[in-house]
């Protein structure tokens, strides 16, 4: 198969703009006669569903939660990106363009990146209207801050909550269109399979979770908008139920996968406590804003820590030691996620960490507070304010700014963030591989579309701060409603799908007989045993760093896992009923299947990106080693045979016409 | 630590329902009360048993998902946490600890702890939303200057998480905290004040509806509200019911 990204012909600030001046539309009568259905309600799927029903298509919407306003995007955290250059400081459409493809270290689409640019300041404009909350200044104007590996501020946010807003935004759109009647929502729904006719597809099973029922629902279009499969680490600043189930049986019905090992260690997470610990809490990167990172410089000095016998706060300046400041003067504490999680990882494996574990490194916020603090001094008059004062003044506001991050810290941690550094780790984040799409945002298979984080499509290798969110709302708001519109209308003569086809028979017995399997295999093992298992291999040897010997390791060791799992898992209960246990079964069986294609693709991949890097391909002061002439495209992968192993590699090339190709540096 | 739990166990809407006692040790301080209820899970599991149900979803106190009613407090003794965020270091060795689900008339139980809240969705369907299309041709964000003062007292409204700790807490299940966030959110916003004498009446009706009980001022559910949502927001959908009633 012959893979067409169908980018279209121009200059590319013109290729959006050309694209919907041409595309085909569909008659308000037409769109009646035609159902959509849409998998997920975080932003992309939210944004979208609303969206197309506003635009007249029938829709139904899945989610897997109790409401669709508790979709993952609720969790995000410091704010989302917008070329609105309301700051004067020289941001453009084309810089978060440039930024954006620089950031994922020259492994996106350009074309795609664009347009996602280009609509960047409606989706603010949108969420202003909708009423979203967004943080404002004294004179009634939006706020911004700055994210890591930009030097502009061009990030909206509603204090440490943007990702609640906008999805409570995008929610309120969704809710307005189910009152109507143009959507209908299915809460507590697990979608369990994609159903194809003639190659297109037609429709999905899904799984009522309360009463264990199959159901079957048809439409002429498909959208995946699943969000990222972090949690094959177990561990990861994803919700608990966050699968890739969704994307992954998609794949095996004939969606490509593209660029499955790119996944994104985000450097500032609450670092692991003990056995029992069931999912990372992230601290916001916009807390690197004002935290300085650091480590001490003498190793015994690290030890005297880990062992309590010294204090953070006891050490003097000059026996710590700022390592990003030190290593990128240009970029300091703002380099971007990947350098950002490997530099801390390179310190503590030196023996600098600073928990019991070995495995943690300060964000402190001392100088931000002491900073702050003599500013507000001065816009009160104090003239010459005590230490207590600028202390007290500076605490009031970092309060302000990341009042309920350092509450989260505290409640965790039992640490109080003002008066001490808080300790922070890497963790497993996001995920930039996904769903292979053409620039329609359509999968491989005609008529199914993947949205949002479960695409592969805008990050490249890394995904710079606050953009998840841009991209989700762009893909739902802007982008689908007219691709989706330019697949739909050649459909508009189909009439109804029915769902008692062979294919529907065929996928609902599939589905069943799978669930019957967990029920049957009567083992011993709890699901989630299998899980940390499966975690704690991907995080060792596919995690921040990557050899091939390790990874061959791990793909013998996850086939291993998988056979076990199948003889020796054990699942309570019946098919019938809600069965909690039954459906984490079937997601940690997909995640194990995806974990292999991650490590084969991660093997394959024989150069260091963005938050892929292997340990051999790397320079001599530890930077990673781009491969461009040999790896300047996206790792397209074929499923066959239901054995991942087995994958078939195909490429999409990238060209860059617009963007040079440089070894990214932030010194 | 050793602990004793007291679980809400209970078959389906249907079933009667009844407690039951589980002991459990080595219980870890730096355990969330998730984290705690998920062993005990694991060994049920072993046992042949069935873990118990409850809702959770992002363990990080934003998802408003979790939702248990803990030693006779919904989300437990802490202040300012969910249930999720709740940490074993709150308890002491050898404490008995009670765990029931919500209990309200709207919210029914499905099973165990999980109870269906789907009616905070259909009052929000019924008005709790600004009325604007999603074609992104809207005026600029900046067109329409807002006082800090009002976008931060709408901000500090709008991070209701939904999860029904106040409709749980009070003792006429009343969902008046819940719906008087989403009122206020859109009240204080100029973007919002257009539709806002429909919004409230539209939505006090669906909250009547779903069988919500009345307010009677008892401040309970602001003292258990994870999210420290305020009473001044009942105070403030109050006023704006009653100039939509003169006027409407
Ligand atoms: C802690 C945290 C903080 C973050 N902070 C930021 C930030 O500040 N800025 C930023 O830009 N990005 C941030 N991100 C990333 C960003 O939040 C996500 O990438 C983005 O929200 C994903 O949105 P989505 O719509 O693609 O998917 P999600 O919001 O994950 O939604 C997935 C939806 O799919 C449904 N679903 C999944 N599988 C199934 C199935 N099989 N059947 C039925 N339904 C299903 C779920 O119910 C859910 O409704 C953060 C991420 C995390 C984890
Ligand atoms: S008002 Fe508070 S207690 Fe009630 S639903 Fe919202 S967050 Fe929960
Ligand atoms: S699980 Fe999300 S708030 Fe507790």
């Amino acid at each position: 198969m012959k893979l067409d990204a169908r980018i279209p012909e121009g200059p590319i600030a013109d290729k959006w703009t050309e694209y919907k001046g041409h595309v085909p539309l569909v008659s308000p009568a037409n769109k009646r006669r035609i159902d959509v259905i849409v998998v997920g309600t975080g932003l992309a799927g939210s944004s979208a569903a609303a969206s197309l029903a506003e635009l007249g298509y029938n829709v139904k919407a899945f989610c897997f939660q109790d409401s669709p306003r508790r979709a993952h995007s609720i969790a995000a955290q410091g704010g989302i990106n917008a070329a609105k250059n309301y700051q004067n400081d020289g941001d453009s459409v084309f810089r978060l363009f440039y930024d954006t493809v620089k950031g994922g270290d020259y492994r996106s689409r350009e074309a795609n990146v664009h347009r996602l640019a280009e609509v960047s300041t409606s989706i603010i404009d949108q969420c202003v209207a909708q009423g979203v909350p967004f943080a404002r200044d004294y004179g009634g104007q939006l706020d911004n801050r700055s994210f890591g590996g930009v030097q502009v501020s061009r990030t909206f946010y509603a204090k440490g909550q943007t990702g609640q807003q906008l999805l409570l935004g995008a929610y309120s759109a969704l809710s307005r269109q189910i009152a109507n009647g143009r959507v209908k929502m299915y809460h507590r729904h697990e979608m369990v399979d994609v159903v194809t006719v003639d190659g297109k597809a037609r429709g999905i099973i899904a799984k009522n979770i309360v009463t264990g029922k199959l159901e079957r629902h048809s439409a002429h279009a498909v959208l995946l908008c699943t969000g990222g499969y972090g949690n094959v680490f177990f561990l990861s600043t994803n919700a608990m139920g966050s699968n890739v189930t969704a994307a992954w049986r998609a794949h095996k019905k004939g969606a490509f996968f593209g660029n499955p090992c790119f996944t994104q260690i985000h450097p500032t997470c609450i670092p692991v406590s003990g056995e029992h610990q069931s999912k990372l809490t992230l601290m916001s990167e916009s807390l690197r804003n004002d935290g300085r990172i650091w480590v001490p410089l003498h190793k015994e000095d690290a030890q005297a820590i880990r062992e309590g016998r010294l204090k953070a706060t006891d050490l003097p300046e000059e026996k710590r030691d700022y390592y990003l400041e030190r290593r990128y003067p240009a970029f300091g504490n703002l380099v971007p996620r990947d350098v950002a999680s490997r530099a801390a990882k390179e310190r503590c494996d030196e023996g600098h960490g600073v928990n019991a574990t070995g495995e943690a490194v300060y964000l402190d916020f001392a100088s931000a507070i002491e900073r702050y603090g003599k500013e507000q001094a001065n816009l009160k008059g104090l003239h010459n304010p005590t230490q207590e004062q600028i202390i007290d003044l500076g605490t009031q506001a970092v309060e302000a700014k990341y009042g309920n991050l350092f509450q989260m810290y505290e409640k965790i941690t039992d640490d109080n963030p003002y008066r001490t550094p808080m300790m922070i780790y890497p963790a497993v984040h996001y995920t930039m591989g996904g769903l292979w799409v053409d620039y329609n945002l359509m999968t491989t298979v005609p008529g199914l579309f993947a949205l949002g984080e479960a695409n592969f499509s805008d990050h490249g290798a890394n995904r710079l701060g606050a953009s998840a969110l841009m991209q989700g709302l762009a893909d739902g708001y802007f982008v689908a409603p007219y691709t989706v519109g330019d697949y739909l209308s050649n459909d508009i003569r189909t009439g109804t799908i029915p769902t008692d086809s062979p294919e529907f028979d065929a996928a609902e017995k599939a589905a069943e007989e799978r669930q019957q399997a967990f029920l049957d295999a009567k083992g011993t093992t709890p699901v989630d045993v299998f899980h940390r298992k499966l975690g704690k291999i991907m995080w060792d040897e596919c995690g921040m760093a990557r050899s091939a010997e390790g990874l061959k390791k791990a793909i013998a060791d996850i086939r291993a896992l998988r056979e076990e799992f199948y003889k020796d898992v054990r699942v309570p209960g019946q098919r019938e009923g809600l069965n909690i246990e039954l459906d984490k079964a079937a997601r940690v069986a997909d995640f194990m299947e995806l974990g292999e294609l991650m490590c084969l693709d991660a093997l394959t991949r024989e150069e260091s990106c963005g938050g892929h890097f292997r340990t051999e391909y790397q320079s001599e002061d530890g930077e990673a080693l781009r491969d461009d002439a040999k790896f300047t495209h996206v790792a397209v992968w074929e499923h066959q045979d239901g054995d991942p192993g087995k994958s078939v590699r195909h490429q999409e090339e990238l060209n860059y016409e617009n963007v040079k190709l440089i070894t990214r540096s932030y010194k | 630590m050793n602990l004793t739990l007291q679980i809400w166990r209970q078959n389906g809407p249907q079933d009667a329902g009844r407690t039951v006692t589980y002991p459990v040790s080595n219980v870890s301080p730096d355990m969330s009360f998730l984290e705690m209820i998920d062993e005990l899970n694991i060994d049920l599991i072993k046992k042949g048993e069935e873990p118990i149900a409850f809702d959770h979803d992002c363990r990080e106190g934003i998802c408003g998902m979790c939702s248990m009613f803990i030693n006779g407090e919904a989300h437990g003794p802490d202040r300012g946490v969910t249930t999720c965020q709740l940490h074993m270091r709150t308890f002491k060795d050898g404490d008995t600890i009670t765990v029931e689900p919500w209990r309200a008339k709207a919210f029914p139980v499905i099973k165990d702890l999980m109870v269906d809240r789907s009616a905070f969705d259909r009052v929000i369907q019924a008005g709790g939303y600004i009325s604007v299309n999603t074609s992104g041709n809207t005026l600029d964000a900046n067109a329409i200057l807002v006082p800090k003062a009002d976008a931060d007292a709408a901000f500090d409204a709008a991070t209701c998480i939904g999860c029904g700790a106040c409709v749980a807490t009070c003792k006429n299940a009343s969902a008046m905290l819940f719906v008087s966030a989403k009122v206020s959110q859109l009240a204080l916003l100029p973007q919002g004040k257009v539709e806002a004498a429909e919004r409230v009446q539209n939505m006090v009706r669906q909250m009547d509806l779903e069988g919500f009980g009345n307010c009677t001022n008892t401040g309970a559910c602001e003292v258990e509200c994870p999210k420290g949502i305020s009473l001044e927001n009942i105070a403030r959908m109050n006023r704006e019911f009653l100039s939509a009633s003169l006027t409407h």
